[in-house]
């Protein structure tokens, strides 16, 4: 083996461990090899017992999401030649820790949920099916077409300061989700929505830090998305205090 | 969930913040670069000068008292979360009050100043 390289790697087996530990791995050295290789590594070739989460290591599935050296990363697109010296591997921060590397995402999906991502049509408003798909024009498209790029990773999570403070905030990847159809051509949604994303819970936690869009490795732009929707619920708030009579249903 | 009532601080905070951003710089190299390096006439600043724009012209008080105002809110939005995010959870309403509640006298002492002029 020529060069190798020292991964320093939180360890919790709860049914072994009252506390968690870091335990130290040596790994060869490949310029081509991603974290996520090196820690592929040591469970095929030196511990088998290490457990964490990763599947397509191709920046698609948004699984192997860790903290590299306290910076959020997907394991799979962040190369061990960038770094020098031991590399410290954690949890993605402010999620509860199951075991070793994998922590509890049911947060993040019951909130995900709540701003129901996916396309809502008002009542009696729906096409039926045999007259075909709602058409789109490009412009359409580009309005909301970043934010469709998220991967669920939850790197935005791990980085925002507000949500590690208090997790009832709603988050990053939530939000822009929820903007994501708010603002498709083809949803009608939006005051369903609203009820979340609207709240104090919602976005008005956001005091615009910016880590999530920092982290973020789609550039989906999670705080652009949370002004854009500060400044439209914004509006909707003038509108029905100024204009009551005009109240939606 | 409940609705909130934050756009009314959150809209004077990003006002505030708009106008400081664009005023600001201009006020900065008015007063901190133009005039003290001579580029603008020492007198261009002085006191009977800008005393005479600003008293009796309702339009330049407005201006003044609307930047004035809403920076006050805005530093005091800022604020509020600041110390809030330093980890004073525990008393944010009191920080709420005492942040926006400077921020309501400071305005209105402008005010009074203003109408003074
Ligand atoms: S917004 Fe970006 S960082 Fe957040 S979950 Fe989606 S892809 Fe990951
Ligand atoms: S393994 Fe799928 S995003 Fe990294």
């Amino acid at each position: 083996m020529d060069k190798t390289m020292e991964l320093e790697i939180f360890r919790y087996r709860p049914e072994q461990d009252s506390e968690p530990t870091f335990q130290t791995y040596e790994v060869p050295f490949h310029t081509e090899w991603v974290i996520l290789d090196a820690v592929n590594y040591i469970k095929d070739e030196i511990d088998g017992t290490l457990s964490y989460r990763w599947s397509c290591r191709m920046g698609v599935c948004g699984s192997c999401g860790m903290m590299v050296n306290g910076v959020p990363k997907l394991t799979c697109a962040a190369f061990l030649k960038d770094y020098t010296g031991k590399i410290r591997i954690e949890p993605l921060e402010g999620f509860p820790v199951e075991r070793d590397l994998i922590f509890s995402m049911d947060d993040f999906i019951a909130k995900l949920k709540s701003v129901k991502p996916w396309i809502i049509r008002k009542e009696g408003e729906d096409k039926p099916l045999e007259e075909g798909e709602y058409l789109q024009t490009p412009r359409q498209l580009v309005e909301y077409q970043q934010y469709t790029m998220c991967i669920n990773c939850m790197l935005c999570y791990a980085a925002c300061p507000v949500y590690a403070h208090d997790n009832t905030f709603l988050g990053p990847a939530a939000i822009a989700l929820g903007q994501r159809y708010n603002m498709d051509s083809r949803d009608q949604g939006r005051d369903q929505r609203q009820e979340a994303i609207a709240s104090h819970e919602g976005i008005w936690q956001c005091t615009f830090v910016g880590e999530c869009s920092a982290v973020c490795p789609k550039d989906v732009d999670p705080a652009g998305a949370i002004q854009r929707a500060k400044v439209a619920s914004t509006i909707d708030y003038f509108k029905e205090l100024l204009l009551p009579w005009g109240k939606k249903s | 969930m409940a609705k909130s009532n934050e756009p009314i601080p959150w809209s004077l905070f990003s006002a505030g913040g708009m106008l400081s951003a664009i005023l600001l710089p201009i006020l900065i190299v008015i007063t901190g670069i133009l005039v003290p390096f001579g580029f603008a006439p020492l007198e261009s600043l002085g006191f009977d000068r800008v005393h005479a724009a600003v008293s009796g012209n309702l339009l330049v008080k407005l201006i003044l008292f609307g930047f004035i105002f809403l920076s006050f809110f805005h530093w005091a939005h800022r604020f509020r979360f600041a110390l809030v995010d330093m980890g004073l959870r525990k008393i944010k309403g009191l920080i709420g009050f005492a942040c926006y509640g400077s921020a309501l006298a400071g305005t209105v002492i402008t005010a009074a100043l203003l109408w003074r002029i």
